[in-house]
């Protein structure tokens, strides 16, 4: 599987990455340098293997549902790139 | 000597002893920190205030008999892992001014036993590197110098390459690293110092910055196999804010140096003889093979057929991971916001582009891809297949051995800007500690030699999930070879 330039562009669209037009064609040659190198797995006999997603040791724990943090949207907010009292300011989504 | 060539275990004598004041202790590391991090680079952040504030602690609690294991140790931390009130950034310029209002469970760990934080070690960006190129506060430069090209500035090995960097020099007595790939095993080997990654859910990743949550591994650093020991005592345990992070008990690592290996059964894998292994690296392999054998273990040839899949397995689930927890960096939160600019996405879409660097935005994508529609089966769903089998295989491998020994890295440290030329080569470095990651086992580099131009080369030893003892018996037998 070889990328194109449209790919390569919705690939980014979908990472919310902007890409100028000019960076596309390296950024190409570059992508399907590494899918090219990881081709090499689809010679692996892979039938009847499951997954694996991780390492752990053992299941994921069972908590309380329970609330067990929060209360002090200060320390939450300090270090928000801009806020208004005590919200996180963004760009208007609704006119 | 000075007290910054002391290892921790004889500095915590001599504190004990009043021999020198942890007060003493911290102010010869920050001014060697003085002298050296300018041409090292080796710190993004010094906090030489609240170091010394910590140090007098440590100080009256020696003097009340209440100090701490590690009271007025002074250590490097790796600027991953989130410091309440010390700015955390990743290496990168997207969380340049973030400041935690929080403090990781192993920093915490090291706080409580008394340990004093000299600063924030660099890293590559996002812990995503093998040189300490990509970080956006610089590169770090390995102390160690090519006896025939003295000139040439090396790398240290990345990503933890400002930890192992200021252990090295003697900057820091011992350091916290992360490992997703061999960024603690393979830095430590660049620079001649030790480094362990330990199991998977050893040490808890809560409040330490994601890179691939599955394979991500905090560990330590310091310059002797009884220091790690003593370091990851204090860092590992349960915690229940990380859902993965193991209920068993820890046991006395520091012991388990003294343990010996007469008995054991070391493997040595083939599939680790890569095609055009320099020759160096192979006699190092042979010596390191010798000394077990000398010490009373015995040595043979073992298989793990799928080793030469890691690399590729781990540069599909490792980006997938990546593109996941990255997106978090929206520069509405926290971190870099880019100026300026139009409507919702495009904030995003600028803030993000600006703020990453070229390998995390590469990463990012390839992660994108490999999780998108139509491909998710292809890439991610097979890899994560293959990684079965990688961990199958050293499932079946420690039913016949007790630890496995190869090198940590096919050559010794390499200059700055060699090997950029593509992604691929430089991610050729991890071939050896990358399965290792995928499997969860724990594994340690141990200095053990020198190549011709006089820099350290590392052997690796790999355990059984949980088994860090046996890791630590090992490595101290290898210890002192070089």
């Amino acid at each position: 599987m070889s990328l194109d330039p449209a790919t390569v562009r919705r690939i980014a669209a979908l990472a919310r990455l902007h890409v100028d037009e000019a960076e596309v064609p390296r950024l190409q040659e570059e992508l399907n340098g590494i899918l090219g190198w990881i081709e090499q797995l689809n010679e692996v006999d892979v039938t009847g293997i499951e997954p694996l997603a991780g390492a752990a040791a053992n299941a994921l724990p069972m908590r309380a549902d329970v609330v067990t943090d929060g209360g002090y949207p200060e320390a939450v907010l300090a270090n928000a790139p801009e806020r208004i009292g005590a919200f996180f300011a963004v760009p208007n989504v609704v006119e | 000597m000075s007290l910054t060539d002391l290892t921790i275990a004889a500095a915590a004598d001599g504190l004990r002893r009043g021999d020198f004041t942890a007060r003493a202790l911290t102010e010869a590391h920050l001014a060697v920190i003085a002298a050296e991090n300018p041409r090292l680079n080796a710190f993004i952040t010094v906090t030489e205030a609240a170091a010394l504030a910590r140090a007098d602690a440590a100080d009256r609690a020696l003097a009340a008999g209440t100090a701490r294991p590690l009271a007025g140790i002074p250590l490097a931390i790796k600027d991953l892992f989130c410091t309440e009130g010390v700015r955390t950034t990743a290496g990168s310029r997207i969380l340049g001014n973030f400041i935690p209002p929080y403090e990781s469970t192993v920093t915490r760990r090291l706080l409580d036993d008394g340990a004093v934080f000299l600063g924030k070690a660099n890293l590559d960006e996002f812990a995503m590197g093998s040189s300490n190129m990509t970080s956006a506060f610089g590169p770090v430069a390995n102390p160690h110098r090519r006896r025939q090209d003295p000139d040439a500035v090396l790398v240290p090995g990345g990503s933890s390459g400002g930890s192992a960097a200021a252990v090295a020099a003697g900057l820091a007595m011992g350091a916290t690293g992360t490992d997703t790939g061999g960024s603690i095993r393979q830095p430590a080997a660049f620079c001649g110092i030790v480094g362990i990654k330990p199991s998977y859910g050893r040490c808890s990743r809560w409040g330490v910055v994601a890179f691939a949550s599955s394979l991500d591994h905090p560990g330590p650093v310091a310059r002797t196999v009884e220091d790690c020991a003593i370091l990851l005592g204090s860092m590992a345990g349960h915690d229940p804010r990380d859902s993965t992070s193991a209920d068993v008990p820890v046991p006395d690592y520091r012991a388990a140096c003294r343990r010996g290996v007469k008995g054991l059964r070391i493997g040595v894998p083939r599939e680790y003889r890569a095609e055009g292994m320099a020759g160096e690296i192979e006699a190092l392999w042979a010596r390191g093979v010798a000394r077990l054998r000398e010490a009373g273990a015995e040595v043979v040839d073992v298989s793990l057929p799928h080793t030469k899949y890691g690399l590729a397995t781990y540069y599909i689930i490792a980006p997938a991971e990546a593109s996941s927890n990255l997106a978090r960096y929206d520069g509405v939160r926290f971190g870099f916001r880019a100026a300026g600019r139009g409507d919702l996405r495009e904030l995003y879409e600028h803030s993000r582009a600006e703020g990453f660097g070229a390998e995390v935005r590469r990463r990012i994508l390839i992660g994108t891809y490999v999780l998108s529609a139509g491909y998710y089966d292809a890439y991610y769903l097979r890899a994560q297949k293959v990684r079965a089998l990688i961990k199958r295989d050293f499932d079946e491998v420690f039913r016949g051995v007790d630890a496995l020994l190869t090198p940590t890295a096919p050559s010794a440290a390499f200059a700055q800007g060699e090997k950029m030329d593509d992604p691929v080569t430089m991610y050729l470095n991890d071939v050896f500690t990358v399965p290792a990651d995928l499997a969860g086992v724990p594994a340690m580099s141990v200095p053990a030699g020198r190549d011709a131009d006089g820099l350290p080369l590392g052997l690796q030893v790999i355990g059984r999930s949980f088994d860090e003892a046996t890791v630590f018996a090992v490595g101290a037998a290898l210890e002192g070879m070089g």
